[in-house]
C-alpha cells in the first residue's frame, strides 16, 4: 500500500507562534486519487497543502511524496515536478498567457520550441482558443479563462500530483460547475493525483473521490461521502447536512420533469 | 537691437558644445554610479527593515543638505582624501572638477531611486511571490522574472526623478571647477548678463527634459516588452553620451586653463590672459566661476594653470597672518611664501580690489562722515551688507576692533545687488570694492581707512607650480604687469556691469587690452 501512495503526511504538526494551523495529522493519498480537502477559514487545510511541496516546512512529522521524505528532495525541484493552482489564479500580471502557461517548462531548461508546442496542447487541453489566447495579458481574460490558464500551468512540465487551493470558488455557479467537470475529466484522463481544497462540501462530493475534514488543524474524519455520512461527529454531519438540505429544497421547488 | 539679434546668443551658442557636454558626462556618470550603488541596496534591504530604515534615513539626511553645500564640501573631503592616498600609497588625484561633482551629485541621485526601489519591491501582491515560488522558481528567478518587472514602473519613476534632480543640480558644480550649463548662469549672473542666465536655464531645462522622455521611452518598452521603444530609449541615451564625448576628443589637451573667480573683474581678466596666451601662439582656455577656497588649490594642484588673486586674501587664507603690512611689502613677503609651494607670483598688475566701506556721497556729506573713524559714530543706527565671506574675514574683525563699529542691523548680499541696494536706501553702508565701476556710476563713496585696519589688495598673477619655467607663457603675460590702473580697471568692471553685446567679458577684455596695449 505505502508504494502506491502519491503523499504521506504521518503525525505533521506546523505551528505558528502559538497557534497550531497543522496538529498532529496523519493522512494518505494515493497514487490515481481525487481527494478533496474540505473546512471552514482557518481550519488549517491551505497549509497542509503548502507542506506537501515544502512551500511552508513542517515543525514536526514526515511527508513523503512518491516514496521519498520530502525533506530529502531540493524544495525547488520538488516544486518543479508537482503542479500547483493558486487561488484566483495566481497568474504573472505582466506574462501573456503563453508566457505563464511555459514558465515551469522554460524553468527546467525546455527548448523555446519545444514549450511553445506545449503551450498550444495545454490550451487545447483546458479548452481555450489557441489563437485568441495566446498573446492576451491576465487582465484581459474572464475568471473562469484565468482558472483554465492557472490549471494549464500547473499541468505544463507534466507533473504526476496537483494540488489545488480553492481553484474555483471565485468563480460564478456555471463556470465553476463546468471547470469543475473539465477537471475531472482532466484527472482521470492524465491519471493525475488530485488534493484540491474547498470549503464547499457539495463540490467535494461531486468532484473527489474522497473527502477529509478539517478543523482547528486537526482532521476530524476522512473517507468517501457515504463513509463520512456514518461518523459520529457533530461537524462532520453538520457538514453534510448543507449540500442534502439544498437538494431536498431544490427537488421541492422545481418541477420535476421540465427542462432542466 | 532685438533680443533676437542680440550677438550674445551667438556667443552662448559657441559654449554650448563645451558646456553641455561636460555636464551630460558629469550627469550621467553620477545617475549610473548612483543606480550601481542604489539599486542593489534596495534589492538586498527589501526584506530588512532594520538595515532599510538606516539606509533611507541617511539618504533623506543627504537629501536635506542643499546641493551647492554637498557639493562644496566634497572638495575639501577629496583633497585630503588625495593627500592620504598620497602619503600612503603614493598615489595622488585631482580633488577638483569632475571627481567631487560625480560623487556629490551620484549621492544626491540615491534617495528616489533607493525609496521607490524599496516601494516597488514590497508593494508586489504577497501571492504573487508566492505563486512564483510554487511554480518552481529560485529566489533569484523570483527577482529577474517576476519581481523586479513589476517594480519597474515605480523603480523607474524613481530613476527618472533622480535623472532630472542631478541634471538640475549639476548646474551648481561649476564653483567646484566641474563646467557645466551652470557656467552660463554663474558667468550671467556675475556680469549681469541676463542672455547667459537664460540661456543656461533653458539648456538645462531642456537636457533634463530629454533625458526624463529617453528614459520614460526604455520603461513603456519594457513594460509592454516592446523592443523597439526599448531600443529607442537606450540609442537615445547612447547618442547623447556619444555626442558629448567627440568634441572632447578632437581637443587638445595641453592648452593653458585659466582660472577666474565667480566676479565679473576676475571673468574679464581670465579672458584678457586668455586672449594674450593665443596671440602668442599659445592654445588657452578659461575656467570660469571657481569658488575662491577652490580655485587656489587647483592652481596648486595643476587643475588650472594661471589666474589672479588678490594680496589681502591669500595673506589671510593662506598665510593665515592677521597683522597687516604696507603694500609692497606685503607682495614681496607674499611671493616668497608662495615659492616654498613652487607657485610663481609673476606680478603686481597695478590696481588693487580691496574692501572699503562704502556709501551715497550725499548721505555721506550730510552726515559728515568721511572716514570709517566718523561712521564709527552713527554705526548703532545703520544697517550693513557684504558678500557672503565679508563678515566672517578677519578685515571685518579688525575694522570693528579698530574702529569699535556696532552697526544696527548686518546683511549678506549677491554683491552685483549690493551697489543698488545702498544707493536706493535699502541698506545704508556695504563693504564693496574699491575697482568695481558701480561705485562711480551710483555716486557712492568709499570711506578711507585711517587706522589701516584693511590689509592691501593688489592684483597679483600667479603661475602653476608646473608653469614655473614656462617663459614663453611668462613673456605672453608681462605686457600686462604694471599697466592696469584702478581708474581703467573700474571703467572695465562698469562696461562688464552693462546689460548689452559690449558688457561681455571678451569684448571688455578686447576694449581694456586696447587701452593698456598703448601704455
Amino acid at each position: 500500500m505505502s508504494s502506491k501512495l502519491a503523499i504521506s503526511y504521518h503525525h505533521v504538526t506546523k505551528r505558528f507562534g502559538s497557534l497550531a494551523a497543522v496538529d498532529d495529522v496523519s493522512l494518505g493519498v494515493a497514487a490515481g486519487e481525487f481527494v478533496a480537502i474540505v473546512g471552514g477559514s482557518g481550519s488549517g487545510k491551505t497549509t497542509l497543502l503548502r507542506l506537501a511541496n515544502r512551500l511552508i516546512e513542517a515543525d514536526s512529522g514526515t511527508i513523503t511524496v512518491e516514496g521519498e521524505d520530502a525533506r530529502n528532495v531540493d524544495p525547488v525541484a520538488l516544486r518543479r515536478r508537482i503542479g500547483y493552482v493558486f487561488q484566483s489564479g495566481g497568474l504573472f500580471p505582466h506574462l501573456s498567457v503563453a508566457d505563464n502557461i511555459g514558465i515551469t517548462p522554460k524553468l527546467l531548461g525546455e527548448p523555446v520550441a519545444a514549450v511553445a508546442g506545449r503551450v498550444d496542447e495545454l490550451l487545447e487541453l483546458v479548452q481555450l482558443d489557441r489563437t485568441s489566447h495566446r498573446e492576451r495579458l491576465p487582465e484581459d481574460l474572464s475568471g473562469g479563462e484565468r482558472q483554465r490558464v492557472g490549471v494549464a500551468r500547473a499541468l505544463a512540465a507534466r507533473p504526476r500530483i496537483m494540488l489545488m487551493d480553492e481553484p474555483f470558488g471565485a468563480l460564478d455557479p456555471l463556470t465553476r460547475d463546468a471547470l469543475g467537470d473539465d477537471y475531472r475529466t482532466l484527472h482521470r484522463k492524465l491519471g493525475l493525483t488530485t488534493v484540491m481544497i474547498t470549503h464547499d462540501m457539495s463540490e467535494a462530493i461531486l468532484l473527489a473521490d474522497r473527502i477529509a475534514v478539517m478543523r482547528g488543524g486537526r482532521l476530524l474524519a476522512q473517507g468517501t461521502a457515504a463513509e463520512l455520512s456514518s461518523s459520529r461527529d457533530d461537524y462532520v454531519l453538520e457538514l453534510l447536512r448543507t449540500p442534502r438540505r439544498q437538494v431536498e429544497r431544490l427537488n421541492a421547488l422545481l418541477p420535476m420533469g421540465g427542462a432542466a | 537691437m532685438s533680443i533676437f539679434t542680440d550677438p550674445r546668443w551667438g556667443e552662448a551658442l559657441s559654449h554650448l558644445p563645451d558646456y553641455l557636454g561636460n555636464h551630460v558626462r558629469v550627469s550621467l556618470a553620477a545617475l549610473a554610479l548612483g543606480l550601481a550603488v542604489s539599486l542593489p541596496l534596495a534589492i538586498l534591504t527589501r526584506n530588512r527593515p532594520a538595515p532599510r530604515g538606516i539606509l533611507l534615513a541617511f539618504a533623506s539626511i543627504v537629501q536635506t543638505v542643499p546641493g551647492l553645500a554637498l557639493l562644496a564640501l566634497f572638495y575639501p573631503l577629496l583633497l585630503l582624501a588625495a593627500s592620504l592616498t598620497l602619503a600612503w600609497f603614493g598615489i595622488s588625484f585631482s580633488a577638483f572638477g569632475f571627481l567631487p561633482a560625480m560623487l556629490a551629485l551620484a549621492l544626491y541621485s540615491m534617495l528616489p531611486v533607493l525609496r521607490n526601489g524599496i516601494t516597488g519591491l514590497n508593494g508586489i501582491d504577497p501571492a504573487l511571490i508566492e505563486a512564483a515560488k510554487g511554480v518552481g522558481m529560485t529566489a533569484r528567478q523570483s527577482l529577474l522574472i517576476v519581481e523586479l518587472p513589476l517594480a519597474l514602473p515605480v523603480m523607474m519613476a524613481g530613476i527618472r526623478t533622480a535623472a532630472v534632480w542631478v541634471i538640475g543640480t549639476a548646474t551648481l558644480s561649476t564653483p567646484i571647477g566641474q563646467t557645466s550649463l551652470g557656467n552660463y548662469i554663474f558667468a550671467g549672473l556675475q556680469t549681469q548678463n541676463w542672455v547667459f542666465v537664460l540661456f543656461g536655464c533653458v539648456a538645462s531645462a531642456l537636457l533634463a527634459l530629454a533625458v526624463d522622455q529617453l528614459l520614460g521611452l526604455i520603461e513603456t518598452g519594457l513594460r509592454l516588452r516592446n523592443r523597439v521603444r526599448s531600443g529607442l530609449g537606450a540609442v537615445g541615451i547612447a547618442a547623447l553620451v556619444a555626442a558629448t564625448l567627440v568634441p572632447t576628443m578632437g581637443r587638445s589637451s595641453s592648452g593653458y586653463v585659466v582660472g577666474a573667480k565667480t566676479f565679473a573683474e576676475q571673468y574679464v581678466l581670465s579672458a584678457l590672459m586668455r586672449d594674450r596666451l593665443e596671440a602668442a601662439g599659445l592654445s588657452a582656455s578659461a575656467r570660469s566661476g571657481l569658488g575662491s577656497s577652490v580655485i587656489f588649490g587647483a592652481l596648486k594642484a595643476g587643475d588650472i594653470d594661471l589666474y589672479v588673486d588678490y594680496s589681502g586674501t591669500l595673506w589671510a587664507n593662506q598665510l593665515h597672518r592677521t597683522d597687516i603690512k604696507p603694500r609692497a611689502e606685503l607682495v614681496a613677503e607674499l611671493k616668497t611664501a608662495l615659492a616654498k609651494d613652487n607657485i610663481t607670483l609673476l606680478g603686481e598688475l597695478g590696481f588693487e580690489n580691496a574692501y572699503a566701506l562704502v556709501m551715497p556721497r550725499r548721505r555721506a556729506e550730510a552726515l559728515g562722515i568721511r572716514t570709517v573713524a566718523d561712521l564709527a559714530a552713527h554705526a548703532a543706527t545703520l544697517s550693513i551688507a557684504g558678500d557672503y565671506e565679508f563678515f566672517s574675514r578677519p578685515e571685518w574683525a579688525a575694522l570693528q576692533k579698530a574702529y569699535v563699529l556696532q552697526f544696527r542691523t548686518q546683511r549678506q548680499m549677491q554683491p552685483d545687488f549690493m551697489y543698488a541696494a545702498v544707493a536706493s536706501g535699502e541698506v545704508d553702508v556695504i563693504a564693496g570694492y574699491t575697482s568695481d565701476g558701480l561705485i562711480a556710476k551710483y555716486e557712492l563713496t568709499a570711506l578711507d581707512d585711517p587706522k589701516h585696519a584693511i590689509p592691501p589688495y593688489d592684483a597679483i598673477l600667479l603661475l602653476a607650480p608646473k608653469r614655473a619655467g614656462d617663459e614663453r607663457l611668462q613673456a605672453a603675460l608681462k605686457p600686462l604687469l604694471g599697466k592696469i590702473d584702478i581708474a581703467t580697471m573700474r571703467e572695465a568692471n562698469l562696461r562688464a556691469s552693462g546689460n548689452d553685446a559690449n558688457s561681455s567679458p571678451d569684448a571688455v577684455a578686447k576694449w581694456l587690452w586696447e587701452k593698456v596695449a598703448k601704455r
